[in-house]
């Protein structure tokens, strides 16, 4: 069967949610590929990172686990991994390359498709066994089929588009020697910041979002939002409004200039719904909105709407739900 | 400080935006088109590297005759001058070959920092920076909520989840910049008047000694073979809260197996 190279997409040390150190992403990229043939994983990671993330690659299909190891290719932005997968493309001549679509993805996507002479797809929803991709346009509105015509295909794969299941493959290692360029070595990560250490699922991997809006009126006022999304186990969200004005964090914004997520329920709530904010959400499973305006466009959305002031709805529902546990 | 800025004019991302049924190509000419948003940040941002170190701003897009509008805002915010490729063998390029209409007209120029949007808004790829980066043999620094130039070195923060990555590279360098970065100026009247005067130099393909049989749709790397909208919602239910709101909100998520 023909051979498909997937970038595994590695959580920072100590933070192994979805398996150890290799995050959920990685396993929708494994369980995509295997549409197009056998996957092999590539771990480009400093030393002594595979050793933790093999079993799972393995575990979801990857036949191959190539691993190129070192300082360099973790300490320089993007570059290193594109070389790194420039170099097996080139020796292994896989049928296609599927990354997990973050932003380092998408980059390290662009680049090895000017190393290789490839056509690539971003952002794709799903992966057909001939190799035509879905992709989501113009803030969910415009359901788009592409191909690539020219070299060998480049996906990467929208997170929470596929459900990652188990394929145990044999995982075998093999080691990658890698000389970087200059090239790859000129823009040096010096630092890596932590700013919001959350106890909460991260925003993108959800599988239940809750977000705030305007409507939420303060940044002490997101407790409530804050509230609801612990008794679902939520990721907490908030629209460009509530952002803008200082409520909650820049990293939690849904939408066009923010996250897109997909959970299987996304709670609006004080968020009129506006064309960018949907652009973030509208692929959610269920949608339910809390707004006070019956005419919010979010309304024409959502599966379940509460015309309700924010402020009674959200803590009573909160309430109830905990009481129910 | 030889400082060029990258703006791309796309339709308007609050209109209704379409793909054009004859080529399935983004349908420009009947769109609401604008600057694309996340470009006034980086326009911003060359702006105020200038007033600091001094030096000149050149606007570069490719694009459409309708894409001087672009330029126009650009110029009228404080750009020195502009480069406008426009050819109509461009037209259904898709990234990677206006990475390379780009690199060309960028090798024409003179620049320490090249300065560009995080994302199209149009697109949404976010891969023009390390398409250049490839291309040009110069750093990419992608994704910046803040940008230091100190010497012959640039340095940013990378916008990541919940926090950022510090990284740095020589100049020449490649920026991109998120709206988190700094808050636009609004363009001044006279900034309006001026703009009208600032040099706009128009470039063709030939003038790049780029080859048309290597842009444009039908030489495309990738191809739109279908596109439909996405198929309306059902209908809802919706509930006016009369003190029983929550209950019925919780009642439906028991139903859906949610609580
Ligand atoms: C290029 C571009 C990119 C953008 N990107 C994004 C993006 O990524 N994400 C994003 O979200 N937006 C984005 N926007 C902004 C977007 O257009 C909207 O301005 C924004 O989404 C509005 O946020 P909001 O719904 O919270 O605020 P508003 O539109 O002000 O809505 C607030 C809602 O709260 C309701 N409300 C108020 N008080 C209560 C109460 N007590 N109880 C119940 N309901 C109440 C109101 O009825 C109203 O519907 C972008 C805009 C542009 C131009
Ligand atoms: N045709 C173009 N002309 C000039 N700049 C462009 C063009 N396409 C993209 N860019 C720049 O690249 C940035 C990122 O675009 P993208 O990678 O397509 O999301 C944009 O914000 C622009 O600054």
């Amino acid at each position: 069967m023909a051979e498909v190279l997937v970038l595994a997409e590695l959580n920072p040390a100590g933070n192994g949610s979805g398996g150890a150190g290799v995050r959920k992403t990685t396993l929708e990229a494994l369980t995509a590929a295997r549409a197009l043939g056998e996957p092999s994983a590539v771990v480009v990671a400093a030393p002594g990172t595979a050793a933790g993330v093999k079993d799972a690659l393995a575990e979801y299909g990857a036949a191959i686990v190539y691993v190129a190891e070192s300082d360099d290719v973790d300490g320089f932005l993007v570059a290193p991994k594109a070389e790194v997968l420039a170099q097996l493309v080139n020796e292994k001549s896989p049928a296609a390359v599927v990354i997990p679509s973050s932003p380092e993805g998408k980059e390290v996507a662009a680049r090895l498709a000017v190393k290789t002479g490839s056509g690539f797809l971003t952002d794709v929803t799903e992966i057909a066994a001939d190799g035509t991709a879905t992709q989501v346009a113009f803030a969910g509105q415009t359901i788009v089929h592409s191909k690539v015509t020219t070299g060998t295909p480049i996906y990467t794969l929208r997170g929470n588009s596929v459900t990652p299941e188990p394929a145990p493959a044999a995982g075998a290692e093999q080691p990658v020697s890698v000389t970087l360029s200059d090239q790859a070595r000129q823009a040096r990560v010096v630092d890596r910041v932590v700013e919001q250490k959350s106890s909460r699922p991260e925003l993108t991997e959800a599988s239940i979002v809750v977000s705030g809006g305007r409507g939420v009126a303060s940044a002490e006022n997101f407790s409530i939002i804050e509230a609801l999304a612990d008794s679902l186990g939520a990721a907490v969200g908030a629209s460009r409004a509530a952002v803008d004005s200082g409520f909650y964090p820049h990293s939690f914004q849904v939408g066009q200039t923010g996250k897109t997520v997909s959970p299987q329920l996304y709670i609006a709530v004080g968020i009129s719904g506006a064309i960018q904010h949907r652009a973030g959400m509208q692929t959610s499973k269920t949608i339910v909105a809390i707004n006070k305006d019956p005419e919010a466009p979010i309304f024409e959305l959502a599966d379940f709407g509460v015309i309700g002031d924010l402020n009674t709805v959200v803590p009573a529902a909160t309430e109830q739900i905990t009481a129910r546990k | 400080m030889n400082i060029v800025v990258l703006v791309k004019q796309v339709p308007d991302s609050g209109s209704e935006r379409k793909l054009d049924s004859a080529d399935n190509t983004v349908a420009r000419a009947t769109a609401d088109n604008v600057i694309n948003e996340m470009d006034e940040y980086a326009i911003e941002e060359a702006l105020t590297v200038k007033e600091a170190q001094g030096g000149e701003v050149t606007v570069l897009t490719v694009g459409p005759d309708s894409a001087t509008d672009a330029i126009r805002k650009a110029l009228s915010m404080g750009a020195d001058k502009a480069v406008h490729v426009v050819d109509d063998a461009l037209h259904g390029s898709d990234a990677l070959q206006t990475s390379a209409v780009l690199a060309a007209a960028l090798q024409q120029l003179e620049y320490d920092l090249v300065l560009m949007g995080a994302e199209a808004t149009d697109s949404q790829m976010s891969v023009m920076p390390a398409l250049l980066s490839e291309r040009l043999g110069i750093p990419q620094l992608s994704g910046a909520r803040k940008l230091t130039v100190e010497g012959t070195t640039a340095k940013i923060e990378r916008q990541t989840d919940g926090g950022y990555w510090a990284v740095e590279a020589p100049l020449p360098a490649i920026v991109s910049t998120w709206d988190t970065i700094n808050e636009p100026r609004y363009p001044s009247f006279k900034g309006i008047m001026a703009a009208k005067k600032k040099p706009v130099e128009t470039k063709s393909l030939a003038d790049l000694g780029v080859d048309p049989g290597t842009v444009g749709l039908a030489n495309a790397s990738t191809q739109v073979l279908d596109f439909a909208g996405r198929p309306p919602k059902g209908e809802g239910v919706k509930v006016t809260d009369e003190g029983d709101g929550a209950e019925k909100l919780v009642g439906y998520l028991a139903e859906q197996k949610i609580v």
